[in-house]
């Protein structure tokens, strides 16, 4: 039996919604309070939906030890409580949750291969949420 | 196709141990969910159902009867007990919440005569939960 299993993570970071290929007026007419100079920051909840067949040993699609620790070390050690900004990932890409579902997934595919990555979902805030199936 | 939610919950303890595995073994793969005294979780469970909506009622399934199966035959089983020792599916199944998820599958989609099951979806903890859409 196939089953889907999500975990929930909490990270924060900072940002700020700025492209350089924009002129100062189009960042702030697109952007609006994003592209302040200073940026601001969230409080991301993350989901992250792997799926496969039910281990008849185990009773599990993977071991979330072994999935707590892929995003914990190469998502949340990556993102937690920095800039996002700096990061070498938003080198050449606006930090926009879009594109930082799509980075997220990006990094779990080579690095998680316990189950298959189905999702990535995130929340911004309360409101505002994405998610990214790798296509 | 309209789909339906209906969410409830319920509370049981279970431990998780393979009688194949050794001690060891059962202690690495579960740990702490390998004590055999048990520990326990408020679960809350979302079943979705789908289906064309009836002209006359304007529903696509009466949530008395839906709310009726899932308390015969989920709630009345689930809440409150012991999964290892009182439901007879995790009898020989180690109760995970994959498993869980696919007994309540199992249990409801016989009983549900107008709409279709379309998700069951168990939450063990708010950051933990696991969808079955019946698939093999």
């Amino acid at each position: 039996m196939k089953a889907h299993l999500t975990r929930r993570y909490i990270f924060s970071a900072s940002h700020r919604l700025h492209s350089d290929i924009l002129t100062m007026e189009e960042n702030r007419a697109v952007y609006g309070k994003c592209n302040n100079p200073h940026g601001h920051g969230h409080n991301y909840a993350l989901e992250v939906t792997v799926s496969g067949q039910v281990d008849a040993a185990t009773g599990m699609v993977c071991n979330l030890v072994d999935l707590d620790a892929a995003v914990r070390n190469e998502v949340l050690e990556r993102f937690d409580h920095v800039n996002l900004n700096l990061r070498p990932e938003f080198a050449a890409e606006v930090p926009t949750t879009e594109n930082l579902s799509e980075v997220i997934f990006q990094i779990l595919r080579q690095s998680f291969d316990k189950a298959h990555l189905e999702k990535v979902r995130i929340e911004e805030t309360a409101k505002n949420s994405f998610e990214y199936c790798g296509s | 196709m309209v789909y339906l939610t209906r969410k409830c919950e319920f509370s049981a303890s279970h431990y998780y141990h393979n009688p194949d595995f050794t001690e060891e073994e059962n202690r690495r793969v579960f740990g702490k969910c390998a004590n055999l005294n048990g520990h326990g979780h408020n679960y809350t469970l979302e079943v979705t159902v789908k289906g064309e909506i009836d002209p006359q009622t304007g529903f696509v399934v009466d949530l008395k009867d839906l709310k009726e199966i899932l308390d015969r035959e989920v709630l009345d089983a689930l809440d409150h007990r012991h999964l290892n020792k009182e439901v007879p599916e995790f009898a020989r199944q180690i109760p995970t919440t994959e498993n869980i998820a696919i007994a309540i599958w199992q249990r409801l989609e016989s009983k549900l005569k107008v709409a279709r099951l379309h998700r069951v979806r168990l939450y063990e903890l708010p950051d933990l939960f696991v969808d079955f859409y019946g698939e093999a």
